[in-house]
């Protein structure tokens, strides 16, 4: 048998024209530049949630008890250890009590400073026989600490909150692009659309090529706009981290998995919400 | 085959004047009919009922065993795979080639590439177009390019062939070989419909005749 032709194979995989009825150059660079809002959204979520995460944590474990200086530590550390909820109870020493307070009270040898004790207790854990041991040792005090961190906490939820709310705008405005191109596609298909219905197309037939072809745009406009994310998102979390975590940044503090899932993500809005807008469109037929 | 009975359609959506009336004749299986009637006497409306491209708006059309009136529209595309029209605007595809507008009813019905390129290209034969298979629709004359548009509707083997004023912009000569071609299907066991405004093709070829005035069937037979 002769081979197909180049050109005739193609036109036979693509009956209705959409290589050139749809916008294959404005269409993706859009959803490109979705996918990049998308993606520092994502990032930001992902930031948000885990310093969240860590400041919570911080502030439900520890705890620093505070003594008065002629208090003997030895018999107070052994009752700690043997309360349930304890993980671990360490008097801090003095010299760096004398650090930590040198920046603001400069170097002072004779000032006397209170022992301290560093408890970190189990998060789930019942606090009642920690608190009632605390009770009864005189002069000992809770250090009041979690007030400022709580408010952080919150602060970084609702970052994470908007970050997720701005992803869901970005979902929204990819969906509503793509059902005007769509839209500017079947004006430009129109005739050849009802030819194909009356030839004995079915809807799904015809909405399933508009939909696998604006899937791969919205995929490849996706890729291109993550292509440019990633560095961005890189460069932002090496100049964030050293000082919003004191560390520098690592492979891992990216959303990798998510950021990995987004073209995927762009070609199948793209896909669902061409398909539900030819198979509304071609209803009308009869 | 073919049935109307007591058929009516009004534009638009049922709530317009009424376009056909009290339509009521049958077609026999393997027939050739004309379709004749002035311009604006219903002959299209009636053609788009026969192709599925309307509904009736009282009345019932039997085609291919299914009754149209109350069909799900989802049995509409595997009737549609089975009657071949023809328009006299051709309605080509002008972004496909030749080839590839002949070829897409049996695209659409799932053909392979290997089957499907044999059948095209006797169905270009059959039609003199063989030798023009890759240029694009707009390049053929406008007898060419109804006998493309004929070589669509028929490649399928439809139990139905309508064409709608199939030689109204050809010239003699050509309207002659669109008619052959038609009369052609119809030999081979197609049941064919054609209309036209044009007394003297149904003169040159007898054969029976549906007539309408104003949207209402005057004589059938």
């Amino acid at each position: 048998m002769a081979e197909i032709p180049r050109v005739r194979r193609m036109q036979g995989r693509d009956p209705l024209g959409l290589r050139r009825a749809l916008a294959d150059r404005l269409l993706p660079a859009l959803v490109g530049a979705m996918a990049l809002l998308a993606a520092l959204a994502i990032a930001g979520a992902h930031g948000a949630g885990n310093l969240s995460q860590r400041w919570e944590q911080g502030t439900s474990g520890q705890i620093l008890l505070q003594l008065p200086r002629e208090t003997s530590l030895s018999p107070i550390l052994a009752q700690l250890a043997d309360l349930p909820g304890i993980l671990t109870a360490e008097p801090v020493p003095e010299e760096r009590l004398r650090e930590l307070l040198a920046p603001w009270l400069g170097e002072v040898p004779g000032l006397p400073l209170p022992r301290i004790v560093a408890i970190t207790l189990r998060p789930d854990a019942d606090q009642t026989p920690f608190l009632d041991l605390v009770q009864s040792l005189p002069g000992a005090q809770l250090e009041a600490q979690g007030a400022a961190v709580r408010q952080a906490t919150r602060l970084a939820e609702g970052l994470r909150a908007l970050s997720l709310a701005i992803l869901g705008v970005i979902v929204l405005v990819a969906a509503a692009l793509v059902a005007v191109a769509t839209r500017a596609g079947i004006s430009a298909r129109r005739d050849t659309i009802m030819i194909l219905h009356e030839l004995g197309a079915r809807d799904g037939d015809i909405a399933g090529r508009f939909a696998r072809r604006l899937g791969m745009l919205c995929a490849l406009g996706a890729l291109g706009g993550l292509v440019l994310a990633v560095p961005a998102l890189w460069a932002l979390a090496i100049e964030a981290l050293p000082v919003v975590l004191a560390r520098e940044a690592m492979v891992g503090d990216l959303p990798w998995a998510q950021l990995a899932l987004l073209p995927a993500a762009a070609a199948l809005i793209g896909w669902l919400t061409a398909l539900i807008t030819l198979r509304a469109w071609l209803r009308r037929l009869p | 085959m073919v049935r109307f009975l007591r058929v009516g359609l009004r534009y638009p959506e049922g709530q317009g004047a009424w376009a056909l009336s009290g339509l009521d004749f049958s077609l026999e299986p393997g027939s050739f009919t004309w379709l004749l009637g002035p311009s604006g006497a219903g002959k299209s409306s009636l053609l788009r009922l026969m192709h599925l491209s309307l509904r009736p708006t009282e009345g019932e059309v039997e085609l291919l065993g299914a009754r149209i009136s109350r069909a799900p529209r989802a049995a509409f595309p595997p009737l549609r795979r089975r009657i071949g029209v023809v328009f006299q605007d051709y309605r080509l595809l002008p972004h496909l080639s030749v080839f590839e507008n002949a070829a897409l009813p049996l695209r659409i019905q799932g053909i392979t590439e290997a089957r499907l390129t044999a059948d095209v290209r006797e169905i270009l034969r059959w039609v003199g177009l063989l030798d023009r298979a890759d240029a694009p629709p707009m390049a053929l004359s406008g007898g060419e390019q109804q006998r493309l548009a004929l070589a669509r509707a028929v490649v399928s083997r439809p139990a139905l062939l309508v064409a709608d004023e199939p030689t109204g912009n050809l010239d003699d000569a050509q309207a002659r070989r669109v008619i052959a071609l038609l009369r052609e299907m119809h030999r081979l066991g197609t049941t064919v419909i054609v209309a036209t405004h044009d007394e003297g093709l149904a003169v040159d070829y007898p054969a029976p005749m549906l007539r309408l005035e104003r949207g209402q069937q005057v004589f059938h037979g």
